[in-house]
């Protein structure tokens, strides 16, 4: 398992458009994916998970990875919730 | 008549189509196995991909992509295996598919509408539309196709949802009448885009309607006529007539430059308070903005917005404008403006206190991220800094100076901005406008904010019903202020600009033609409106109405002066 903290500075957060892409993008890989957001863990494949975490932009989250291909999943997540 | 909410301009007369959700029935233990009921499930959420899919590629090409993508965001929502697996699991105890897909949906929507975040809250009502259409679609229950509808339809609904938006149809559907919702719900927005008269927010308005109703929307005033006389009807078919005369009358200046009778170019620009409104505000045709409050995205967060938050706002404002002016005010916090988080105390004369420049000048770890971003942003197209609420010379330049020492930083650390970036001066109070001609020398351009301008030249509180009748910008000690500030801006060659209420006011137009205005910036509606009136003055004729209104001794006087002046150039 990896685990690694991260400032999100996607403009928009991760609301309804960003949170599909981010979740869509995380089905891909056959790695568990959670994110731990003030104290509470949601599951980073799920939107809805996503969507009721209310992460802004500018909010510093842990992403953890557990699986086969956790470096790649990590480095996907990394990017999707850095860009702008 | 019932009052609503003005969500959509225009006047719509036809019958009323009651929308009503009503409650869907179903059952709640299973006959079938656990595995028919699974079935059951996975084909309606099939059917619903398939459906929503089709609608919002229909809604992309009549609406917009942002609408269409609140309807593929359903499908992902629908889509989420935690939602699968959970529906699942309420199937295996023994619940229909039904019960199964309404418990988990529901638990969802309840988790998001218990969230303090605005935007999370709006997605729970997305769930309640995406789990009546799944009901609906499992139990054979038809929806009522707006599109279909007769035409001179009237819907009266509880509120639009997403999927209804999608079947409404221009030709068939004259109004729009909702018991929720504001100016900016999703209704509003919609009804607008599609150019529907639509009064929302009118109570029970399902229930005191009746399907057939004969009624008048009036989207211009936000009331609604149940039952209207023939009388009521004539009246009403008249000025939707004018209203659509007057609208095509206005499309003529769309794309055309803002000049005065007599051939001089003005700017008109727009007011926004988010950078979500700077394209429509360009689609309205402003030439720039005048004025992007920033307020909204210290008040819409409950902590200071970031450096880099502010920066892709700033940034996005810009891009969409090019080379034309984006003057974006910094911080006007403070006065009626509250901020928790800031950690303000309650002033005891708060318009008086400690607001906007004087905060912002006593606090860098609020005042310098945000002159940071502006600077950052300034790279990428034509921004300006405007300083709010200055009384004096001092305030000017220690903006200035706080603002070279930002440059030598992002010089150091190797970051692009505009090195020429203009920063300018709001004239708001009466200490600026009587030393504008030393603030001329200190500042690339003024604007003229006549709220707070009319509210501390006449020393009145525009909140107190006991004294609201001196807020007035007729007063000749208001008229004599906004004269002073653009012959002084005039006399040192700056650009002198208006983003009050008052740059839209049609009575106002010869004045500020006559006195030499360079820049209006007004709410985007009042675009094209305000540059058929300016293009209506040339100076001799402006100057006639001015030196008759400048005058007089009173406000009435005033006003008795530019409304002849208006009746007889603007015909109404």
């Amino acid at each position: 398992m990896i685990s690694k903290n991260i400032v999100v500075t996607n403009s928009e957060g991760l609301h309804m458009r960003p949170a599909g892409l981010f979740t869509k993008a995380m089905a891909q890989f056959d790695s568990e994916v959670t994110i731990k957001f003030n104290d509470k863990s949601y599951n980073g494949k799920s939107i809805m998970n996503v969507i009721a975490a209310c992460i802004k932009c500018g909010s510093e989250i842990t992403v953890e990875c557990d699986g086969p291909d956790e470096n790649e999943a990590m480095a996907k997540a990394e990017e999707m919730l850095q860009e702008a | 008549m019932y009052k609503g909410i003005a969500g959509s301009e225009g006047i719509g007369i036809g019958n009323v189509v009651l929308v009503k959700s009503r409650e869907i029935a179903y059952e709640e233990s299973s006959a079938l196995s656990a595995e028919e009921e699974k079935k059951r499930f996975e084909e309606a959420v099939d059917k619903f991909v398939e459906d929503t899919t089709r609608m919002a590629e229909d809604m992309r090409e009549r609406i917009g992509e942002k609408e269409s993508e609140i309807l593929m965001g359903h499908t992902l929502m629908i889509q989420d295996p935690s939602i699968a697996d959970e529906i699942k699991g309420q199937i295996d105890t023994g619940l229909t598919a039904e019960a199964a897909t309404a418990a988990v949906l529901d638990m969802f929507a309840g988790i998001f509408a218990a969230t303090d975040d605005e935007l999370t809250k709006q997605r729970a009502a997305d769930i309640g539309d995406i789990k009546a259409r799944l009901l609906k679609i499992m139990l054979g229950i038809s929806d009522v196709d707006l599109s279909a509808l007769p035409p001179n339809s009237v819907i009266a609904a509880n509120d639009l949802t997403p999927s209804m938006t999608a079947g409404i149809n221009k030709d068939n559907i004259v109004g729009i009448l909702t018991e929720t919702g504001g100016r900016t719900s999703h209704s509003a927005i919609l009804a607008r885009a599609l150019e529907i008269p639509a009064v929302l927010s009118i109570e029970n308005v399902t229930e005191l309607l009746s399907d057939g109703d004969k009624v008048i929307v009036d989207g211009i005033k936000g009331e609604c006529i149940a039952d209207p006389t023939d009388d009521e009807i004539k009246t009403y078919t008249l000025k939707m007539k004018e209203y659509n005369e007057q609208k095509r009358e206005l499309l003529k200046y769309a794309g055309k430059p803002t000049v005065t009778g007599d051939g001089r170019v003005v700017e008109l620009v727009g007011n926004i308070g988010t950078a979500d409104e700077a394209k429509p505000a360009a689609e309205r045709d402003a030439e720039g903005i005048g004025l992007f409050r920033t307020e909204f995205l210290y008040m819409d967060n409950d902590a200071l917005p970031s450096e880099d938050e502010q920066f892709e706002a700033y940034k996005k404002a810009a891009l969409t404008f090019g080379d034309k002016p984006v003057i974006i005010r910094t911080l006007d916090v403070g006065g009626d403006k509250d901020i928790p988080y800031l950690g303000l105390e309650k002033d005891e004369n708060p318009f008086l206190g400690f607001r906007a420049v004087r905060f912002c000048l006593a606090r860098e770890d609020v005042y310098k991220p945000q002159l940071r971003a502006l600077l950052r942003a300034s790279a990428f197209g034509n921004i300006k800094i405007m300083i709010p609420l200055v009384t004096c010379v001092d305030e000017v330049r220690a903006v200035k100076e706080l603002v070279r020492s930002i440059m030598a930083e992002l010089d150091a650390e190797g970051v692009e901005y505009n090195r020429d970036i203009q920063i300018g001066v709001m004239i708001e109070t009466a200490a600026a406008s009587l030393i504008a001609d030393l603030l001329a020398k200190e500042a690339d351009f003024f604007s003229i904010g006549t709220n707070d301008l009319t509210q501390y030249t006449m020393s009145v509180d525009r909140g107190n019903a006991k004294v609201a009748y001196l807020y007035s910008v007729y007063n000749p000690a208001v008229l004599r202020s906004i004269k002073r500030v653009i012959e002084c801006g005039s006399e040192a060659g700056i650009t002198v600009g208006m983003c009050g209420e008052a740059a839209a006011d049609p009575l106002l137009a010869p004045l500020l033609v006559s006195f030499g205005l360079d820049e209006y910036s007004v709410n985007p509606v009042s675009i094209l409106k305000t540059r058929k009136n300016i293009s209506l003055w040339t100076k001799a004729e402006a100057d006639k109405v001015a030196a008759e209104a400048m005058s007089c001794a009173t406000e009435s006087e005033v006003k008795a002066v530019l409304e002849k002046a208006a009746e007889s150039k603007y015909g109404a």
